[in-house]
Order: C-alpha cells, then structure tokens, then sequence
C-alpha cells in the first residue's frame, strides 16, 4: 500500500522541529525510527496532513553519562541501546528488553523514543522505562519539561505529552551494584508482540530480595507497574516465595482480549511469568 | 560422461537469477503505457449495493477510469467452478466485481486505472458506495440450522451439496463393536499466504492479448478466461512468469485476472495489478475451514471395524475452481494406511460469508490424515496401548501390495514397516518415553508429550479416467516436448509449471540421463502457452509423478527416432545398436558409432535420412497414469508442553517419507522441509480468524502467524524407497507429504504430553492459551463440549 | 517534492521524489532495481531488506526522502565484477531457496547477521533471521547457507563482510 499525501518536513535542530510541530497543528505526525508509524501510514490507518522526521537529527542520537542517570536521545535506535556500553552497565534491564523487540532490521531503524512516544501498551519498552523510574524529557516552543514515566502513560497509545511537545530524550537513573535484571517476554512466534511481558529488577541483600521493581507490558491500556508485588517480594529468597508475592501480580490490571490471549488468561500468565522473571533477575 | 543424474543431488540451475535479483515477477514488468489497477473492496460480509458513484474518482488527475461491477455486467460473465461434485450442486453466480450484492469482505466492487499505482489507491477513496448492510452468515453449523440467514437468497439454503461415499457395512462394524469413540475436530481456516503476492499484467496487441500473472496454472487460465470473457482462446497467451510460490493459493482463476483482460480490451493499453498483503489475506482463496465428526469402531485388540465420516466443509460465499472437490480429495484418505471394513464418508459443502476457500497445500487429505491419526492416538489411549502398537496392529503389510483399500484405491506399493522402524531408531523412541515418563513421575512443570504419524497420501493428480468419474471437469495427464537443436542443444517443454519446485533442474537432470547428453545442454521451458500449447499444470504433487513421466517417454521417443537415423548413417540394423552414454554404436564394435548430437544434424540437415522419416529428432508425449501415487511415510514429533502457561515448544521431528524413486533428494528434502514448517504452522500458530460480523480480523502478517527461523526446530530427515508401479520411473509425488503429515504428528504429541492431565483434544491452532484451556477444561468437566474432545470450542477472546 | 542523492549498488542518483513515496518503490519503479520485492505492509516478511549505510533496513519502512545522502546496497549489488557473494553462492549449494521470492531479504539479513557475528551457532542464525519468512523452506537450509557462508568469509585473505 502507498501513504496518502503529507507535508514532509525533516528539521536539522531540535527547536526547528518544535516549531514545525507547533505551526502543524493536532495534525501533524512525528517520525522518530518509523518502525511502527511506517505501516500505520501505508496501510492508511495514519492519515497525518504532515510528517515531521526528526531522522537527520543526530544530536538525539547519543547516550550520554549524566551523573546518577543515563539521558538517551529520543533517536537513540534500539542497535544502538542494546549495544551501548553505558546502557548495559547502567542500565541492563533496558539492553535486556531491547534486545527482544521485533528483528535486527527493525531495531536498526526502531528508537527507544519513538517506541515509548507511541505508548503501545504491547510495546516492550514502555514497561521498561516504568518499571527504571525513567523520565521523560519533552520540549516545545514553550520550553522543556520533565515528565516521570509514572505520568507519562495516561491511556492505550496516549500520553501526557502535548500535541506541539516532542520527546526528545529519556533519563534512566542508573541503577547501582546488587541489581539483577530481566525482562520475560512472552509471545506466540519470535515477530509477535508480547502476549504479556514482564520488566524486572532486583536488589538483593543476602538470601533475600531487598527492593525490586515490576512492571508489565500489554496487561491494559498502558503498562502497569506491579507495585503490589514489589512489595510482597521484599525478603522473599525461593521460587515458593516468588511464586507467592507473584500471585498479586495482575491485581488492579484491566488486560485486554484480543486475537492472541484472553484477559483471564492473560492474568494467568501475569502471574506464572512475574514469578519467573522474579527468579530469573534474582539470578 | 557419464554420470548418472537421476538420483543425484544436483544443484539447482534456477537459483542463478533468483539469488542475483535477475528475476521476473510479475510485478517486475512495467511495459511502457502501462496504467495500473486499484480495487475497492467491500468493507461488508453482506450487503446489497444500492449505488456506486464513481464521478469524482474520475476527475482526479492521473484517473484514466473507473468501472464498477455494475459498468462491467455485461462482459465480465461468472467465475467458473470446474468441479461440479452432485448434479444438484447449488452453484450461485460468481460476477468478478460485485454488481447487486456484496457476500465477503474484500470482495470487489470497483476499480481505477491510473497512470500510476499512487494515483490509483488515491482515487479509491473518492469512489462513493452505498450498501445495505445484510446479516453476515459466519458458523456453518449455524448456517444449516432451520431458519438461518441465507448467503444467495435465491438459493433458499446455505447448502451447496451433500457429497456421500459408502463401502462395507457400516452398521455392522458399529454394532457391538467393543471400542467406540466419537470425535469431532476441527480444521481451523487457513491464508496460503505465498510469498509473492498476486500480480497480474495484461497486454494487448490488436485484439490479441498477452496475460502474465502470478498463477501456477497459466494453461487452465487459458481456456478459464475465454471460456468467461468469450475471447476466443487462440487469442489469449498466458505467461506464467517468476512465480513466488503458490501452494494452490495460485491454482485459481481471479477476479481480478478477469477484469486486468477485460480493462486491457476496453483500453487498449497494458494494464497491471499486484494486490498488497492485507488485500491478499481478504481475497486470496483460503484453505481447509471443515468440521468433522468422526466415529470409529474397533475391537478391544485394537483392530479397525469401521469408520464414519460426517464433514461440514465451509465453502465461503462462492464456488471457486474446484472449491467443492477439495473435501472429497480427502474421502477416500480418512481410512489411512489401516485395513477396515466399513467406510462411510458424508460432507455438506456450506456457504457462508467468508473468502471462498479452495486449494491449499495437501487440500483435502491433511484434513483427512489428522482426523485419521489422531483418532489411531485416541484409540491407543482408551486400549492402554502404544501408537505405534495400534498402528502396526491395523497397517496394511507391505507383502500385501497392491492393495484395494475400504476407500476403493489400489495402493501399488508401500512398506509402513520399513519406514516407521527407520523413524523409531532415528527418533530414539525408547529413549523419549524413558524421559517422558520421568518427568511424568518428577510432575516436571514442562511435560514432554510424543506424536506419531504414520500417513499416506494419494497424488499425482491425477487419472484423467478417475477425475471423470468424480465428475472434475478435466482430465489429468501431462504433456512433454523434447526438441533436439541442430547443435545438438536440447530444450524441454513441460506443461508443468514450476513455483519453486525446480523443473529446471529436475527435468534437464531426467534428460540428460535418457538422452545422455549433458546437463548443461538442456534447456527446460515452461508457463507459457505460446510456448508450451497443452498442459494441466502444477498442483496435487503431481509435477515429476505426471509430466516427469512424459518427459521420461517423450526422451525415449527421440531416442527410438535417432536409433533409426543411427542406423541408417552407420549402414547397420536397429536391433544392432546399442546406445550408452548419448552414442549409438553397433554392438560389439566400439570405434564406429554417432552421438546424439551428430545424429541430430543430419536430422536437422536431412541430406540423407532412411525413407519415410521426418526431419528433426523432436518429440512430444502425454502422460496419463492409471493409479494416483502413494508416497507414505513415519513421521515422529516431540514437544515440550508447558504446563504453567500452555506454550508448546518442538523438540524434535524427525520425517522418513517414501516418495519411491527420486530424481534430485536435494530438491525432494527440500519439500520434505517446506512441508513440515507449514504442517506445523496448523497446529500450533495459523488461522483465519472472522468476527461475528464477518470481518476478518487477521489480515496481516502481524496477526497472522507465520512462524519464522526462530520459530522452528531444525528437521531430521530420512527415506526409504519404495518404487511406484504405477509409472515407468518408479516416482512418486512429494510437494505435500510433509504438509500432511505433520499437523497430526504435532497435536498428537502435545495431547500426550498432556493425557496425565486428562486432555484428549487442544483444538488447532494449539496456541498456549488454548492448550491451558484444554488442561483447565478437565479440570472441571462440566464445561466440555459434548462431542468436542477436550471440550473446546475457540481460544478465549480469538474470535 | 524533495531532491534526493542516494548512491545505490555503486551507482548515485538524483531525482525528485514524493516525500510518500517508499524507498523499496522508488527502487523498483524509479530506479528498474526490481530485485528487492515486496512482500507485505507491516514490516513483518522481510523480503524488501536491504543495506542502508551498512546495516540491515526493511525498504518498505523507508521513505526514499530519507535515503538522501546514503549509500543503498541491494541483492543486485552483491558480488564484484560480475561474480556473485558467498553469500549468494552458500544459498545455491545449500538448496537454500525454493520459488526465491523472500531470497535477496533473506540474503541481505544474513549479510547483516555476519557482520555482527562472524561465527554464528544454528540458533544464533535462526534468531538473527527472525525478520525474514520463508514459506518454502522450513528455514533449515537457509540456516546451513548462512553457517557456510560465515565458514568461507572468515578463510584468511576473505574481505571482509560486507559486500
């Protein structure tokens, strides 16, 4: 299929692009890796009067060392994220996740910004970027913001972000010595999406979990964050206890039903697969 | 010289332009002037079209026209249905674009020629159609309930035909019969899904028109779009360029090949159309989609008395070219490779609102192999007996060939046990069992489950002499032509048309051997009619098993014709000579003799040939088998099943097929490969899923799953040969063995692996969703479905 | 419309383009480089792959606007003066391919697998192709042409990768 028409604008700087986005209106569609966005257009699902590519913006590109966090340019490719060396000290569970989206070539053109922009709910990475406490660095005309992923996600492919605000970059916090991560991806084939997935990390102290995050992709209309786990794994060292504080997982979820998996059954797995990635990231 | 070719892994002469990019698809060729085809579809499963307005298409720039189904009634006649199955078939009218009324989603109802694809899709959105929405007739079951929906009004029933075949007494073997067992499986719609999507260009030249599509039967094309567009047929040539695999999804005379004709008469210049994949998972016909409720009878021993079969078979909204015929394929192969003595086969082909099926990969005879196989399964389990031990208890023994089955067939050859010991030892069966039960006692969360397949098939399509009497409406031969150049070069013409299978190698590799000339020499032609004037095409493994055996007569025909040239040249007898390694001499006198390619120029030159003797050594021969081809073989799966979240994951698989005779085992494991990845697909990740409302709601390869590299086990692969009877060559057909035979090796190792949990059945495709659902649903039986085996209707939330 | 540059199989071009136009049609329709064919429209099959500045990159996701200024390798490029890559060649004695529809995708990824990962394990190549369907295959093939291509490139005096 062949997109319908749009205005095409490729700006070469970051405030060019807030400009363009605010001159374009409610209509207007940013083009960050494209990997999601391209099919949506040719399919014509996405009619956008105009298309900013943010491609030739190469400063979004780099991942830099910014004290107690990690800022990743919006542009940032997945290749990239996955490979980058200050991710996968600072920051595994990212690299581990990213490492299961889609395919090689995908995550050549695929950007960490885009994919958590798009706030698919069966997106991999925006369970990530909750379950790390990332934050996420908008800018427009109107100045630049921080908005931590808690508030981030307000709805199936909705954030807080405003029309003319763009994504420019995400701040992980780094998380420290003593964390195991993993992030368990649950899917029908190696190209499917996740019929559930599982973002977690863990501090151990001794025999037992001392603190763990848990956060889960495609269990509503935004990723959830397993706060009621993350508490009831607290000193839990045995897959029993896993298994235990993991039966809380889907507690508060409103997992859709769709072509792949029930909600009951999704639930389920919510909670066979928190378990499991509990243990995994315990190591 | 010489090395014999037949047998050898010769590697394939057609890869040099498909791994280079050097190819030509369909949709590679833009002659200049070419406009391009856009179509509307509908968006509803049913709905009467109450106006189409298509001016302010028109008027957008770069629009050449617009036709609706409706400016095009007059010429655009019905699409045929080859295989008219009952004489009181319902057979609605099948217009290529909708005129009055629109019975699936996808269907044609208008379309634009633009200068340009762009333009083209553009202007569709500008075309205004007014429908009322009809009630969407989706479940066959529910279709021939009393009162229901109708999908052609006029036909006042949903039922196009009942079909019934009976041998043996039927209420005899039922009766008393110690083991009964009921089950009802079903088999799930599938979407071919060819990697080449269809494409079709057609370009006129005066009133003669050249037709290239994606299609693996140009020659049934042919005569298909003259006999609908009453464009005399010498008129038309149909090229069947590149094409990117078909597995019968190509077997079909479309639509939109009928208007890409009727639009290049009314336009006079090229026209040109390539469907996109959502496009083609809507309108591309689909496969399987039957129902079947199978009751077998048997002694405690495990001994066959009967078998019934009582089919519903979704036909979609129309009857494609041979839609009906494909459930009756399977008829007469529900009775495997076992010895009973009842068969009793009903189907009743349904209409419903849904793509047309018709033809895919094994059409007919998988659906017929998994409910067999996993009945012999299920047949094991009630008797506490293993697979392989009911098997062999009921198999036709290979002292017994040929053998005339309860189905009517005379199977010419075969050896069960040879094949399924060889699979036993590969498979390292005692081995398996050994760990399947440990984990069994250890309750291991991941269970490992065995599926044994033992399977026949019947191809070679076909008998013309068979399919009259099953009322097709051809016959099944195929035709060759050998043409030996002046240089002593030789082309070869098949009716066959190859999309994948490697003719090129193939046949060059058959007639090298016969004519001993060398590989290189030859030249394969094919999928042209301008070329190649009579043909049946490529479908049902019919391929080598048909037109390979008209080659291998043709050749010997051009032999017979050089040996009296040979003669002639040498001043010796006929019965004197002898021809080895593509050279005629006298017996016993080496240094005197003619090549081929001598004998071939003075053919060509025709100085001084024997009286009554054409010039040209060229030949052509048909080929008409008088039985099918039966290739069998042991399949053997293993799979992991998780018992926590239902994910099934294949440890091992291991295949020995018996195709007989083989020509290229490189090629033949080839097919081997391919078949088994679709095969495994059914069962575990493939469906054509519709809504109540009819829409389909896997229209793209994002949600319908096609399993990757990463998704698959690596094969095991072995034969053993068994030589037809039925042809001079010994060969039999192996285009859809694997396909066959692995659906039911698959769900019959994750159903063992799960009987500890009480499962009998997980409906296909076994998703993990659904396997916990089976292990769940025995739980708590009251939940089951009468009939329905593990007592599931559709995964949760899939429809 | 947008100006372009884009240098493809050795070759620059300049042309005017629709900035909706796909970079897999302005190959096939603009430049007649019809060896990379289209096989679906949701990034999914893999058979329109080719390298874009080095890396894999499925030329149906691309607009050709956003080609401009790179450098685009297609199955047609592969193989200097005439000849063909090992890649290429390890497909052919394989039997890696049967109609050859998803073949020059599948060869492009495989190029892009080994430029990562000189020596890759089955599963390693099976994991790499994930991005590319074949339906004719059953893969098995094509994994043994990738590990026989991966044997032969890293013979010493071998160029590098890619091609």
């Amino acid at each position: 299929m062949i997109p319908a028409t749009f205005d095409y604008v490729r700006p070469t700087s970051v405030d060019d692009a807030c400009r363009a986005l605010a001159d374009a209106g409610e209509d207007a569609k940013v083009l960050a890796g494209g990997q999601s966005l391209m099919p949506l257009l040719r399919m014509r699902l996405a009619i956008p009067d105009a298309l900013i590519d943010l491609d030739r913006l190469d400063g979004l590109r780099e991942i830099r060392d910014d004290g107690d966090s990690l800022v990743i340019g919006a542009m940032a490719t997945h290749h990239q994220v996955m490979r980058d060396p200050l991710v996968r000290e600072h920051a595994p569970l990212l690299a581990r996740a990213t490492e299961t989206v889609a395919d090689p070539a995908v995550r050549h053109r695929g950007t960490f910004g885009g994919s958590v922009a798009h706030a698919d709910p069966a997106g991999d990475l925006p369970a990530v970027a909750l379950a790390l406490d990332a934050v996420l660095v908008v800018r427009s005309v109107r100045g630049e913001r921080e908005i931590p992923a808690s508030e981030f996600f307000v709805d199936w492919m909705t954030t807080s972000m405003e029309p003319d605000e763009l994504l420019v970059g995400v701040r992980v916090p780094k998380m420290g010595s003593g964390w195991g991560v993993h992030y368990e991806k649950f899917h029908r084939t190696a190209q499917a999406w996740a019929i559930v997935g599982v973002a977690c990390a863990v501090r151990r102290n001794g025999d037992g979990v001392e603190e763990a995050r848990v956060a889960l992709t495609n269990m509503g209309p935004t990723p959830v964050r397993a706060h009621s786990v993350e508490v009831a794994v607290r000193g839990a060292g045995s897959e029993d206890a896993f298994r235990t504080a993991a039966a809380q997982a889907a507690a508060g979820t409103e997992p859709p039903t769709d072509l792949h998996g029930s909600s009951e059954y999704r639930t389920h797995l919510a909670t066979v697969l928190t378990a499991r990635a509990l243990a995994a990231a315990v190591g | 010289m010489t090395v014999q070719e037949v047998g050898s892994p010769r590697k394939r002469s057609e890869d040099a332009r498909l791994i280079t990019g050097r190819t030509r698809w369909t949709d590679n060729m833009t002659p200049a002037g070419t406009l391009h085809i856009a179509f509307l579809r509908s968006p509803h499963a049913h709905a009467r079209i109450t106006g189409v307005d298509t001016a302010p298409a028109k008027d957008r720039p770069g629009v050449v026209a617009v036709f609706s189904g409706r400016d095009l009634a007059a010429e655009q006649g019905s699409l045929p249905c080859a295989w008219v199955v009952t004489d009181d078939m319902k057979h609605p009218d099948h217009p290529p674009m909708a005129v009055e009324e629109v019975r699936y989603v996808g269907e044609p109802v208008a379309c634009v020629v633009a200068r340009d694809k762009a333009a083209a899709v553009d202007a569709l959105e500008e075309i205004d159609v007014d429908y009322e929405p009809m009630s969407a007739v989706v479940d066959m079951e529910a279709a021939i309930a009393d009162g229901a929906d109708l999908v052609h009004d006029d036909l006042e029933t949903n039922k196009s035909y009942t079909w019934v075949f009976e041998n043996g007494d039927l209420d005899a073997a039922m009766r008393d019969a110690p083991v009964v067992l009921e089950r009802r499986y079903v088999q799930q719609r599938l979407i071919p899904t060819a990697m080449e999507p269809r494409s079709v260009l057609c370009v006129p030249e005066g009133d003669e028109y050249t037709l290239y599509s994606a299609t693996q039967i140009p020659h049934i094309l042919r005569l298909m779009l003259a006999t609908v567009t009453e464009i005399p047929e010498h008129r038309i040539r149909v090229v069947a360029p590149d094409v990117g695999g078909g597995f019968g999804s190509k077997l079909q005379v479309y639509g939109e090949e009928v208007i890409a004709l009727l639009l290049a008469r009314r336009l006079g210049r090229p026209v040109k159309w390539t469907e996109t994949r959502s496009e083609g998972n809507m309108t591309v016909h689909h496969g399987r989609d039957q129902i079947q409720r199978i009751t077998l009878a048997a002694e405690r021993d495990g001994r066959i008395r009967g078998l019934k079969v009582d089919l519903l078979a979704d036909m979609g909204a129309y009857l494609m070219l041979v839609t009906p015929g494909i459930p009756l394929l399977g008829a007469f192969m529900f009775n495997g490779i076992y010895k009973m003595d009842a068969l009793s086969f009903t189907c009743t082909g349904v209409f419903t609102t849904k793509t047309p099926t018709d033809a895919y990969r094994g059409a007919g005879r998988p659906e017929a192999t998994y409910a067999i196989e996993r009945m012999m399964d299920e047949l094991a389990a009630e008797l506490g007996l293993d697979p392989i031990e009911v098997r062999r208890r009921n198999w036709i023994e290979h002292e017994e060939f040929p053998y005339e089955t309860i189905a009517g067939l005379t199977y010419d050859s075969g050896n069960y046990e040879a094949a399924t010991a060889k699979a036993l030892e590969l498979f390292e069966y005692d081995k398996l069992r050994a760990e399947q039960s440990d984990r069994r006692e250890r309750q291991d969360p991941v269970q490992l489950g065995i599926g044994v397949s033992t399977f026949t098939e019947m191809c070679g399509l076909a008998p013309s002499r068979v399919l009259g009497s099953l009322s097709y409406g051809a016959g099944g031969w195929e035709h060759a032509a050998v043409r030996v150049l002046p240089s002593g070069k030789v082309e070869v013409v098949t009716g066959s048309s190859a999309h994948g299978q490697g003719h090129e190698t193939a046949w060059a590799q058959i007639t090298a051997d016969r004519l001993g000339v060398p590989f290189e020499d030859v030249k394969v032609l094919h999928g042209d009619t301008a070329i190649s004037h009579k043909g049946m095409d490529t479908y049902g493994s019919r391929s080598l098993a048909v037109g390979g055996v008209a080659l291998f007569s043709a050749c010997e025909k051009v032999v017979d014709k050089a040996r009296k040239v040979a003669a002639h040249l040498l001043e010796a007898a006929e019965q004197d000579l002898e021809f080895t390694g593509g050279r005629f001499s006298v017996r016993g006198v080496q240094e005197e003799g003619r090549t081929l390619q001598e004998v071939a120029l003075a053919a060509f030159a025709a100085h001084d040939l024997p009286d009554g003797i054409e010039p040209s050594l060229d030949s052509d021969a048909t080929f008409d088998p008088d039985n099918f081809s039966f290739p069998h073989g042991t399949h053997l799966c293993a799979a992991e099943v998780d018992t926590e979240t239902g994910m099934v994951k294949l440890r091992k698989y291991v295949a020995v097929d018996d195709v007989g005779k083989v020509v290229n085992p490189l090629i033949v494991e080839g097919q081997v490969h391919g078949g088994l990845a679709q095969g495994i697909a059914q069962a575990l990740y493939e469906e054509a899923v519709y809504d109540a409302d009819g829409n389909l709601t896997t229209t793209t390869m994002a949600d319908y799953l096609i399993p990757s590299a990463a998704d698959l086990p690596s094969f095991t692969t072995d034969r053993t040969e068994t030589p037809a009877t039925s042809n001079p060559m010994g060969v039999k057909g192996v285009g859809e063995a694997g396909t066959i035979a692995s659906t039911p090796a698959v769900v019959n190792a994750i159903v063992d692996a799960l009987r500890p949990h009480g499962v009998h059945d997980v409906p296909m495709p076994c998703s993990p969703e659904r396997v916990w659902r089976a292990m769940r649903a025995e739980d708590k039986p009251a939940a089951s479905e009468p009939g329905a085996g593990g007592g599931l209707g559709s995964a949760g939330g899939a429809q | 419309m947008p100006r372009i540059r884009v240098e493809v199989d050795g070759t620059t071009y300049e042309d005017d383009v629709e900035p909706r136009l796909l970079l897999v049609h302005y190959l096939r329709e603009r430049l007649g480089k019809v060896g990379t064919p289209v096989g679906c429209d949701t990034s999914n099959c893999g058979a329109c792959t080719v390298l874009m500045d080095g890396v894999s990159v499925k030329s149906c996701s691309v607009l050709a606007v956003q080609a401009d200024g790179r450098d685009v390798t297609t199955v047609e490029g592969l193989g200097a003066g005439g000849g063909t890559h090992p890649m290429q060649r390890a497909f052919h004695e394989e039997h890696a391919l049967q109609c050859g529809y998803c073949t020059p995708g599948m060869i492009m990824a495989s190029l892009d697998l080994l430029r990562e990962n000189a020596d890759p394990s089955e599963d390693e190549v099976r994991e790499g192709l994930e991005g590319n369907l074949c339906r004719c295959t059953g893969y098995q093939n094509i994994v043994k042409a990738v590990r026989r291509a991966a044997g032969e490139m890293r013979e010493p005096g071998r160029q590098e990768v890619t091609p």
